[in-house]
């Protein structure tokens, strides 16, 4: 999109040390990060635990308390919004409700003094691009919210950031609208190939729409990596917890199975049941098998969530995909869990 | 209300969580009791409508209408110049003579100036006051500004314009100010009931346009700023547009309350005569009732020409 093309060494956004306070508490508290040219990145994380924040101060709209923030390698950190080449899509779109279509994502353009007819065609290109191309001259109030979302996203794109920010844009759309959205995000992001820096508190969103991920909580980044590995290999208990369902056990089971005194993972669907209490383990090398009793099973359609109490220590949740009786004849029944040695993750900064 | 459904007086009740004899069972919750009117008025909107609207429609058509109504036939009769009371003949003198007569065609004039100036002045003054309250200062400052700009309401009319009266008076605090910067005061003159009457309303300016910003998200500001305008196109492009009908709203109280006063005029304004003094004037010493009224309606047409005017930028939505 840009003339000049930075070499790919050059992250499009670098934080270092990053900081913001509010009163007494650190909103953002020491965070380190490296986005890279292109790169579709979500940050990932409950409420309040500063992601936002962090995209905040990155358009501008916040001044750090102490750290820097570079784009693309120079330093903006003290920069007003209008002199930082990134452009945001908030959460309630802001579109300005006395313009029309056309002039709302003309602003931009406005603004920088481009000719009046040349940024009507850009805009109602931008339009055009997100499928809105006949609605140019009505208000924002007459679009729906998955349309106003498009157009917040056209109005963005149409000045050519060189990084996107989008601030949990689709909160407020229904499941449907959200999932089609999600792809359209993404194809649209790689066929720009502007980074785009997505916050959400959606883990399902961030997993299916990122390169990477950063997984934040208290302020801090708690793991970065790609969806894959935030998924199969979190690196501590928030992580494992946050993202997806996870069987944590403890340091004790963990003695009495591998002799390590670490707590380690172990997601549903890679807990295998056998419903023959008596004898055998249903697990392969390395892995381990518990006996336990059913004490909920919770149909979700392409599976069903049984809760499984074991003898020796934590309750699970296992993922069954198979054909199962009717929950009440599940629960009580005795079972053995297991699973195999590779698809027990361990947790390194455990307790 | 000393009625009880059975069951809820406070020796049947128990304290939640107080432990210990769970097996006793606790009072039903109690039912919703009956009422018929309620009832009643909830099946028929026009019943309920009726019992909103009756007494205050009562209280515009007699009041109100009635009172202005009576005051337009009542610019139609004369005064009888042996008796000086007012006899019912019917006549357009009055009303010819107050838009004709070149006194009082100067003196409309004046009051009309004086009311867009005071209405300027207070707009320029409360934009930027209305902004700092709604946008700039924090939620415990936002509520004190508020009640500091609303202070000066509590206080007599009277006391406000005669503490400008001191202000303004020969050896007053402005002069006293203004001698080291080679200023002088305006005295008791036009300028003097412009400043007064700009002091006087300038709340009436301020809390609309401040109800204004508040209805314009941060998130628009932001929005703009991100998209890379400065400061000021911002204000003029996105945040003055929406601010449009409340501007105009708080231009309606400050121009409809200039043009129909007559006090701060007597007090600060020497030998100033509005609109308001002369009507004052017609009533009392010269006993002319019917040509006050026709005076009178002088204001009251401006100030319809403009609501007209203005109607259609929503400003009527505001106020």
């Amino acid at each position: 999109m840009s003339e000049t093309a930075p070499s790919a060494e050059v992250p499009a956004i670098r934080l270092r040390q990053l900081v913001k306070s509010f009163g007494d508490t650190n909103a953002v508290d020491g965070v380190d990060l490296d986005i890279r040219q292109g790169e579709f990145f979500s940050m990932l994380g409950p409420s309040g635990s500063g992601k936002t924040t962090v995209l905040r101060l990155i358009a501008g709209f916040e001044l750090p308390t102490s750290g820097t923030i570079e784009l693309e390698g120079k330093d903006v950190s003290g920069k007003a919004p209008f002199e930082r080449d990134v452009n945001t899509v908030f959460q309630d779109y802001a579109l300005f409700p006395h313009m029309s279509l056309v002039d709302n994502v003309a602003y931009g353009l406005r603004v920088r003094g481009m000719a009046k007819a040349e940024r009507r065609e850009r805009a109602v290109e931008a339009l055009e691009r997100v499928q809105l191309g006949k609605f140019v001259s009505r208000r924002p109030a007459q679009l729906s919210g998955g349309q106003r979302q498009r157009v917040a996203l056209a109005r963005a794109l149409v000045v050519e950031p060189k990084v996107l920010l989008l601030d949990e844009p689709l909160g407020a759309l229904d499941l449907k609208l959200r999932q089609q959205m999600q792809i359209e995000l993404k194809e649209l992001q790689r066929s720009l190939g502007i980074t785009f820096i997505f916050v959400t508190h959606d883990q399902e969103e961030a997993l299916t729409m990122s390169d990477r991920i950063g997984v934040f909580n208290n302020g801090r980044i708690a793991q970065t990596g790609s969806a894959h590995e935030i998924y199969q290999r979190p690196q501590s208990e928030f992580v494992a917890n946050f993202v997806g369902t996870s069987n944590i056990f403890g340091s004790e089971l963990a003695q009495d199975i591998y002799g390590r005194r670490e707590q380690f993972v172990v997601r549903p669907e890679r807990l295998a049941l056998a419903w023959d209490a008596v004898s055998g383990s249903p697990a392969g090398d390395g892995g381990a098998a518990l006996r336990g009793t059913v004490t909920s099973a919770v149909y979700v359609g392409h599976a069903t969530q049984l809760h499984v109490a074991l003898d020796a220590g934590p309750a699970v949740v296992v993922l069954s995909g198979g054909e199962l009786p009717p929950a009440d004849q599940l629960i009580g029944r005795q079972v053995t869990v297991g699973w195999a040695g590779h698809d027990a993750v361990w947790l390194p900064d455990a307790a | 209300m000393q009625l009880r459904q059975p069951g809820t007086g406070p020796g049947t009740q128990k304290a939640p969580g107080s432990g210990g004899g769970g097996t006793t069972a606790r009072a039903a919750v109690p039912r919703a009791r009956k009422n018929s009117l309620s009832a009643l008025l909830d099946r028929s909107p026009r019943l309920r409508l009726a019992g909103l609207l009756t007494a205050p429609a009562a209280w515009l058509g007699i009041v109100y209408v009635a009172a202005l109504a009576a005051l337009l036939i009542t610019a139609l009769w004369t005064v009888d110049s042996f008796t000086g009371k007012v006899s019912q003949t019917w006549t357009l003198d009055n009303i010819l003579q107050a838009l004709t007569d070149p006194v009082y065609q100067a003196i409309a004039l004046r009051t009309l100036w004086i009311a867009l100036a005071v209405t300027v002045i207070d707009a320029v003054l409360a934009l930027p006051i209305a902004f700092f309250i709604a946008k700039v200062a924090t939620a415990r400052w936002q509520k004190l500004l508020v009640v500091a700009v609303l202070m000066p309401l509590w206080a007599s009319y009277l006391v406000k314009a005669y503490a400008w009266r001191n202000v303004l008076a020969e050896g007053g605090l402005l002069e006293w100010l203004g001698t080291p910067l080679g200023l002088s005061s305006p005295g008791y003159s036009e300028t003097a009931v412009i400043i007064t009457l700009a002091y006087i309303w300038l709340p009436y300016m301020i809390l609309p346009i401040h109800a204004g910003f508040e209805k314009v998200p941060d998130s628009l500001l932001e929005a703009s700023s991100d998209l890379g305008a400065k400061p000021w196109t911002t204000m003029r492009l996105v945040v003055f547009p929406i601010l449009v009908p409340s501007i105009i709203a708080g231009t309606i109280f400050t121009f409809s309350l200039s043009l129909g006063d007559y006090i701060t005029a007597q007090i600060v304004g020497g030998t100033t005569q509005v609109l308001g003094t002369v009507v004052y004037a017609n009533v009392g010493a010269a006993n002319n009732l019917p040509f006050a009224a026709a005076v009178s309606l002088i204001p009251i047409v401006i100030i319809m020409v403009y609501l007209f005017a203005v109607r259609r930028t929503g400003a009527l939505n505001n106020l």
